[in-house]
């Protein structure tokens, strides 16, 4: 196991060192007793001891360019390098937030470009970079539901989400003061229309809802269910998790929806950074275009500015203007794709999910068989009388060098395991991974303990989750 | 351009399976009303080598702190980045890894988090640090949940010194609650301690400060925390991390929930973001906290290991109950901010936050010596960052001084609408005398112009 960084530490030891401060500077006197004189106890390294144990730290993950990661409603695709390569031009990177627009024309027509590109892939009217994740993203979204209906007058107290809505959709629900009404999904996986019906009412704010939904099947009531919602005043919120399923192929803006977000970090290709940082930028259709969060950005003639003047925003989310190096990438890709490449690259994500979900739907068992979009849910349920559960299967998938999918979600399919291969994966890829999950359901039956026992090959072996919360040790309590 | 790596033949052999003769029919259950059909819409890509030259104009098209002196802060500092923090976040095994879900193969990410959670907790003298949020003012605004949840009161204290920006994003997490936010006044730049005493009561949930706060002055955080004499009221600080290894810690004074922007840690500007959010707080607070918490335990064979820990606030597991919504955070520049905080190691970091308060306060004596300018708080103490006021026409000093080459800071007026001609001036270790000295130059001489240039 790799030491602690605070194990590397020797007294006096240093690694960075500052240019020499002149003498006559002093510190001011009326600072004195509010000064610490104490150290900070941190680190004492040299720079070859941090840059071995990050080295070694890095060793010790799993990760894209390492090897597939079929994690469902996660779109763990390819990274591309030109994307890191173009954010960190100092153009982007060394500039001040408070720079004026004068300093910052390169960037502001950066996000002009790709809020036009993005408009034409969602069919929405107007976007605001600020969220810095698809979670925050759907709390602008909720807080203009919000703002609309008290501006209106309206006392509008819920919203409605299906059983196999992401956790962060109830979640943010309850972040602007709204009750969560769940509402079961039909046997087709989609919206139960009758359900709906009865429970959208005039209390209701609207609906939350991803399409496809997180069994990657698309609603095909989809212009039903905006019907239902809309007839009774109500506003439809797309959870853009699953984009990468239509690109170029079916808007959201003409499914219904009125606001939408989009996970950069998702279907844009920038990379998860191991939880971050992402970008959850939000669309709205024109009847919101003056809830967005401040600034947005404008163009007047030729010149490019940062417009604060929306009278009924929700103010801001974020303390400037959101995770802008993250847009900044995604903007390459979408350039050298073009929204042709970006159709090509869902039209390709749902061949590569069909693909695996007819190969494995015999071998483990597909609770709802018919054509997917961009991921589809399997059940590891048929297992169970080995004594195998879902978690054992994908503990053993890391033994083989594959990520474990997504698992236990959504909720609705018992025995989750829910697959997302991308498109960036090739069918040779898919055939190796069908190999390894028809090997594990062979295992399953014959040696279910070595199941149990997985992962043997991975650096520790499954841990003890309990024993860090009844013994929680959250910091290193060491001296330094 | 090539993105996908389907060959013509593996996509008729991956239909053939399917048994379909085109890709289009897999989209066949899309109703025809839902389909997108303006193809004249789309258009090509370009390729890398066309993206990098229109990558390079945009970047051309914007003036970049290097360009000009830069005496800009406001919560965004332009500070010295060793070399090796962009090295360990070019790893792919850092950048494109997922979320930890699956620790046996995540303990990088994970024994990196536990690190990165025990150098902040450090840095504010507090127990325990989450996985972080999205930036300070996120940050500032959960904790403002944190504590109306915890105690269950409805009432909160934000003191007039903290950034009025930030106050908006709190203000915008809170819409929808019922919450009243009450406005502590400022007088002669810091937080009006007799102000604050007169409105705490018993349904004040939280007290909110900024330290040092938005006008760069230090607040007396024992002052305040002498003040709050109910024990369930909770005191919330938003602090400097840099300024946090110089002057008192915030949790050496009493806080109970202390909060930052994390930039100023080895994480490039990049106008506004990528930053990073700090979130620490008292442990026995942990059930309420936001955010993911990594926890050191065992595996199996009793070997040293990671895990993500108190899942059950979180939004995957507890949807609307949740303690907070967010799921995706600030990974990779935790990864930033570790790294340089190790590099800096105890004393280089110290020596930062020095060196940038007596460059500060070199620059202000020499500033506060021209006629034309006087200190706006002449009394009171500051790091690195401290207002001026002119005398005569602030923003034409600025733009008078942008022709100079140098980005004077940021006009109060703008966040202050009383704060007529304050120039809030910020300093870090990057700025050397002589920029500092020919800056005072160019001020004078405009001044001694009668501010007509």
């Amino acid at each position: 196991m790799e030491r602690l960084i605070f194990e590397y530490s020797e007294p006096g030891r240093r690694a960075v060192g500052l240019p020499r401060c002149d003498e006559q500077m002093e510190s001011d006197p009326r600072l004195n007793r509010y000064v610490d004189n104490r150290l900070t106890p941190l680190p004492e390294v040299s720079e070859q001891d941090v840059m071995r144990h990050y080295v070694s730290l890095s060793t010790l993950n799993y990760h894209v360019d390492k090897g597939m990661y079929p994690l469902g409603s996660c779109t763990m695709k390819y990274n591309p390098k030109v994307n890191e390569t173009a954010a960190r031009l100092e153009g982007f990177s060394h500039v001040h937030p408070y720079s004026a627009d004068e300093d910052i024309q390169g960037l502001l027509a950066l996000m002009f470009d790709l809020e036009k590109e993005l408009k034409v892939i969602t069919g929405m009217d107007k976007f605001t970079f600020q969220p810095s994740a698809g979670a925050q993203g759907e709390l602008a979204g909720i807080k203009i539901f919000r703002k609309y209906f008290d501006l209106k007058g309206e006392k509008r107290t819920k919203i409605i989400v299906p059983d196999s809505a992401h956790g962060t959709n109830p979640a943010t629900s309850a972040m602007a003061g709204f009750d969560v009404i769940t509402i079961p999904s039909n046997r087709q996986g989609g919206v139960d229309l009758s359900a709906l019906e009865e429970a959208m009412t005039e209390e209701v704010a609207g609906l939350m809802l991803t399409n496809p939904n997180t069994l990657g099947l698309f609603d095909k009531n989809i212009l039903k269910i905006a019907a239902i919602v809309h007839e009774k005043g109500g506003l439809l919120y797309y959870d853009g998790a699953n984009l990468n399923a239509c690109m170029g192929l079916s808007r959201p803006g003409d499914m219904g929806f009125d606001i939408v977000h989009l996970n950069l970090h998702k279907t844009f290709s920038t990379p998860h950074g191991g939880g971050g940082p992402g970008s959850g930028p939000i669309g709205v259709k024109e009847h919101l275009k003056a809830f967005l969060p401040v600034p947005v950005v404008e163009k007047k003639g030729r010149r490019y500015y940062l417009d604060y003047s929306l009278e009924k925003s929700i103010g801001k989310l974020h303390g400037f203007f959101g995770n802008i190096g993250v847009v900044v990438k995604a903007y390459v890709y979408v350039k050298k794709l073009g929204t042709l490449g970006l159709r090509e690259a869902s039209r390709m994500a749902c061949l590569n999910a069909n693909y695996l979900q007819k190969k494995l739907r015999k071998k483990y068992h597909l609770e709802y068989d018919r054509l997917c979009k961009h991921e589809f849910v399997l059940s590891g349920a048929k297992f169970k009388k080995y004594g195998v559960r879902t978690l054992d299967i994908a503990k053993r998938m890391l033994d083989y060098g594959v990520h474990a999918p997504t698992v236990y979600f959504p909720l609705i399919v018992d025995e989750a395991l829910m697959i997302e291969p991308t498109e960036t994966e090739s069918k040779q890829t898919l055939d190796r991974f069908v190999d390894i999950m028809t090997a594990i359901a062979e295992e399953a039956r014959k040696n279910p303990d070595l199941l149990h026992e997985a992962p043997l090959t991975t650096p520790v072996s499954r841990l003890d989750e309990a024993a860090a919360v009844k013994e929680p040790d959250l910091v290193y309590k060491g001296d330094l | 351009m090539p993105y996908t790596p389907h060959t013509e033949d593996d996509i008729r052999q991956m239909l053939d399976f399917l048994g379909y003769d085109s890709v289009d029919k897999l989209f066949k259950d899309i109703p025809a009303k839902a389909r997108f059909k303006k193809e004249r819409l789309l258009q090509p890509g370009i390729s890398e080598l066309e993206v990098m030259t229109l990558m390079k104009e945009l970047s051309a098209k914007n003036k970049t702190v290097d360009d000009y002196v830069c005496f800009m802060g406001g919560g965004a500092y332009d500070r010295f980045i060793p070399a090796a923090v962009d090295h360990i976040l070019s790893r792919p095994e850092f950048y494109t890894a997922y979320t930890p879900y699956q620790p046996e193969v995540s303990q990088g990410t994970l024994q990196h988090i536990y690190e990165f959670q025990t150098m902040i907790a450090r840095i504010y003298g507090m127990e325990v640090a989450n996985a972080s949020m999205y930036d300070g003012a996120s940050a500032l605004a959960e904790a403002a949940i944190m504590a109306l949840h915890t105690t269950k009161r409805k009432k909160l204290l934000i003191s007039s010194t903290v950034n009025p920006y930030w106050i908006r994003v709190v203000e915008s997490y809170l819409y929808g609650f019922d919450t009243e936010i009450v406005m502590i006044d400022e007088k002669g730049g810091e937080t009006d301690y007799e102000d604050l005493a007169g409105k705490l009561d018993d349904r004040t949930a939280a007290v909110l400060l900024q330290y040092p706060n938005a006008l760069g002055i230090v607040e007396e955080l024992q002052k305040v925390r002498d003040r709050i004499t109910d024990a369930k009221t909770l005191f919330i600080v938003m602090a400097d991390p840099v300024a946090s290894v110089f002057i008192k810690k915030p949790g050496d004074c009493g806080a109970d929930i202390v909060v930052g922007e994390g930039q100023q840690l080895g994480i490039p500007l990049s106008f506004g973001g990528p930053y990073l959010g700090l979130f620490t707080f008292r442990e026995k607070f942990i059930r309420q906290a936001p955010g993911r918490i990594i926890g050191m335990t065992k595996d199996r064979n009793g070997k040293r290991g990671f895990v993500m820990t108190y899942q059950t606030r979180e939004q995957h597991i507890r949807r609307e109950k949740a303690t907070s919504n967010i799921c995706t955070n600030q990974g990779l520049m935790t990864v930033a901010a570790a790294v340089y905080l190790s590099l800096m190691g105890k004393a280089g970091l110290r020596e930062v936050a020095e060196q940038s308060h007596k460059k500060a306060y070199y620059l202000y004596r020499q500033l506060t010596a021209l006629p034309g300018i006087e200190a706006s708080y002449p009394d009171k103490p500051f790091v690195n960052e401290f207002s001026v006021t002119v005398k005569g026409d602030a923003g034409a000093l600025k733009a008078y001084l942008k022709k100079k080459h140098f980005l004077a800071g940021i006009l109060l007026e703008h966040q202050y609408p009383g704060k007529k001609n304050e120039l809030l001036i910020a300093v870090t270790e990057k700025r050397t005398r002589d920029e500092m000295d020919a800056f005072v130059r160019e001020c004078a001489s405009f001044l001694k112009e009668g501010g007509k240039k």
